[in-house]
C-alpha cells in the first residue's frame, strides 16, 4: 500500500518534470525547424528555461475577469488537469508488474472515460469567463474533442478484437505472443488514431479552439498565472497519454523493435523503460514536428475529415480485423491487403479532402 | 477486486490536491492589484459589450446528438469485440448488419446535410 502510494506521486513528480522539459524541447525543436537556436540564456542551452517559466507564471497576477463566475472560474483549470493525469495510474510503463500503479481489468475503458471526462474543464472554463472569446472557443473545443472521439474509441476496437482484454499490460502480452505488433496488422487503425488523437489533445493542425487570429486563444483567453499554466500541464499530460495509448496498443509497448528476429537479441541490453520512452518521445516529437509543418485547417474541413472520412474509415477496419480473425488468411497476405487498404484510403482522402 | 481500484483514487485526490496547490500556492507570490479596466473580459481593448453567457448556435448541438448515437455503438462494439471470438462466426455477423444499419443511418444524415458545417 505504501509502495503504491510512494510510486504514485513518484510517477505524478516524474511526469510533470517531463512535461515541463516538452515545453523546453518543443521550444528548441520549433527553433531549429525555422534556422534559429530556441531558449539559449537561461542555463546551458536553455536548460533551466522551464524553471525560469514556472517561477515567471507563478508570480504573474491571477485576473478573474468581471461577471465570471469565480468559483468555476478557478476549478475549471483544476478539473481539466486531474483528469489528464488519472489516466495514467493505469499506464504500464515496463514490462514487471512494478512498473504499473495499478492493473485495472477494464484499463483502457478507464482510459476513454477519465480522458473525455476532461473537456468539462474546457467548457466550464470557456463559460465561466464571460468573454466572448473563451465562449466560442470552448464550444469549438468540445464540438471538435466529441466529434473525433468517436474515430478514436473505433480504433482502439481493432487492437481490442486482437488482444481480447481491456487491460493495457494485456494487451502488449498478446502482442508479444502473438509475435508481431498490432499496427501491422491494422495500418487502418493506426493511422486513424494518430490523427484523431491530434485532435482530441487540440494541437496544430487541428488547434482551432487556439486560433490566434481569429479566437485569441479559445477556451483560456482569460486565464493568467497559474491557472494558464495548469491548463498547459494538462494539455501535455494528454498528449503524453495519447502517445502512451498509441505505443501500448499499436507498437508493442516496451518491446524492442523486431522483437522476434533472434539476432537483435543483444538490444535487450537496453531496459523496456527505456524502448517505452523512446516510442512516447517519437510520438512527442511528431506532435511538434506537425506544429512546425502544417497550416491550421478550416472549421469546416475539420467536421469534413473527421465525420465523412475517418469514421467510415475505422469501420472498414473493424471489418477488416474481423475477416481476418475468422478466416485464417496467410498473414503476409493480410499485411499486404491492409497496407494497400492504408495507402488507397489516405490518397482517396487526400484527394477529396480539399472539396 | 475492488482494492485495485484504490490507487486510481488516490492518485485522483493527489491530482487535485496538485491543482489546488499550484493554483492557491500562487497566491502567495503573486502581486493583487487589480481595478476595473483590468478585470474587464479581453475584447479587443473595447469595452465589453453585453454578456457573454448567451445563447449559441444550434450547429453544435446536431454534432451532440450524431456523437451520442456513435459513442453508444462504441459501448456495444467494445463489449462485442472482446468476446467475439468466443461466439463466433453468427456474432461476427450479427456486429456487421448492425455496424452497417448504422452506417446507414451515417449516409442519412449525411444526406440530410447535418455533417455539413455551414449553414
Amino acid at each position: 500500500m505504501i509502495a503504491t502510494i510512494m510510486k504514485t506521486v513518484l510517477m505524478v513528480n516524474i511526469l510533470l518534470v517531463v512535461i515541463a522539459y516538452i515545453t523546453w524541447a518543443e521550444r528548441k525543436i520549433l527553433g531549429r525547424m525555422q534556422i534559429r537556436h530556441g531558449p539559449m540564456r537561461v542555463g546551458w542551452h536553455g536548460l533551466l528555461q522551464p524553471i525560469a517559466d514556472g517561477v515567471k507564471l507563478a508570480t504573474k497576477e491571477l485576473i478573474v475577469p468581471t461577471g465570471a463566475d469565480s468559483l468555476l472560474f478557478l476549478i475549471a483549470p483544476v478539473i481539466t488537469l486531474v483528469f489528464a493525469l488519472v489516466p495514467f495510474a493505469v499506464i504500464p510503463f515496463a514490462g514487471a508488474p512494478v512498473w504499473q500503479i495499478t492493473d485495472v481489468n477494464i484499463g483502457l475503458l478507464f482510459i476513454l472515460a477519465a480522458s473525455s471526462l476532461g473537456m468539462y474543464g474546457i467548457v466550464i472554463g470557456g463559460w465561466s469567463s464571460n468573454s466572448k472569446y473563451s465562449l466560442m472557443g470552448a464550444l469549438r473545443s468540445v464540438a471538435q474533442m466529441i466529434s473525433y472521439e468517436v474515430p478514436l474509441i473505433l480504433a482502439l476496437i481493432g487492437p481490442v478484437m486482437l488482444s481480447g482484454s481491456f487491460s493495457m499490460s494485456k494487451m502488449v502480452a498478446a502482442q508479444e505472443q502473438a509475435g508481431y505488433w498490432f499496427i501491422f496488422l491494422q495500418p487502418l487503425a493506426f493511422v486513424v488514431f494518430l490523427i484523431s488523437g491530434v485532435a482530441e489533445t487540440n494541437r496544430v493542425p487541428f488547434d482551432m479552439v487556439e486560433a490566434e487570429g481569429e479566437l485569441v486563444c479559445g477556451f483560456h483567453t482569460e486565464y493568467s498565472g497559474m491557472a494558464f499554466s495548469v491548463f498547459f500541464l494538462a494539455e501535455y499530460a494528454n498528449m503524453i497519454l495519447i502517445s502512451a495509448i498509441a505505443t501500448l496498443c499499436f507498437l508493442g509497448g516496451w518491446q524492442r523493435p523486431f522483437p522476434t528476429v533472434g539476432f537483435l537479441s543483444f538490444l535487450d541490453v537496453v531496459p523496456e523503460i527505456v524502448w517505452f520512452s523512446l516510442k512516447i518521445g517519437f510520438f512527442l516529437f511528431l506532435y511538434i514536428w506537425l506544429r512546425a509543418t502544417l497550416p491550421r485547417i478550416r472549421y469546416d474541413q475539420l467536421m469534413y475529415l473527421g465525420w465523412k472520412m475517418l469514421l467510415p474509415v475505422v469501420l472498414l477496419n473493424i471489418f477488416l480485423v474481423g475477416l481476418f480473425k475468422f478466416y485464417s488468411i496467410p498473414l503476409l497476405i493480410y499485411y499486404l491487403i491492409t497496407f494497400f487498404t492504408t495507402v488507397g484510403c489516405v490518397a482517396w482522402c487526400s484527394k477529396h479532402f480539399y472539396e | 477486486m475492488l482494492t485495485n481500484y484504490l490507487p486510481i483514487l488516490f492518485l485522483f485526490f493527489l491530482a487535485a490536491g496538485i491543482g489546488t496547490a499550484m493554483m492557491v500556492g500562487g497566491s502567495l507570490v503573486r502581486p493583487k492589484n487589480q481595478y476595473a479596466e483590468k478585470n474587464s473580459a479581453y475584447e479587443c481593448g473595447i469595452d465589453p459589450v453585453g454578456d457573454a453567457m448567451e445563447r449559441v448556435k444550434p450547429r453544435y448541438y446536431v454534432y451532440a446528438m450524431i456523437f451520442l448515437a456513435f459513442d453508444v455503438e462504441a459501448v456495444f462494439l467494445f463489449s462485442w469485440a472482446i468476446v467475439f471470438e468466443r461466439l463466433g462466426f453468427f456474432a461476427l455477423v450479427e456486429m456487421f448488419l448492425f455496424i452497417l444499419i448504422l452506417i446507414l443511418g451515417l449516409l442519412y444524415a449525411w444526406y440530410k446535410g447535418a455533417l455539413q458545417w455551414g449553414n
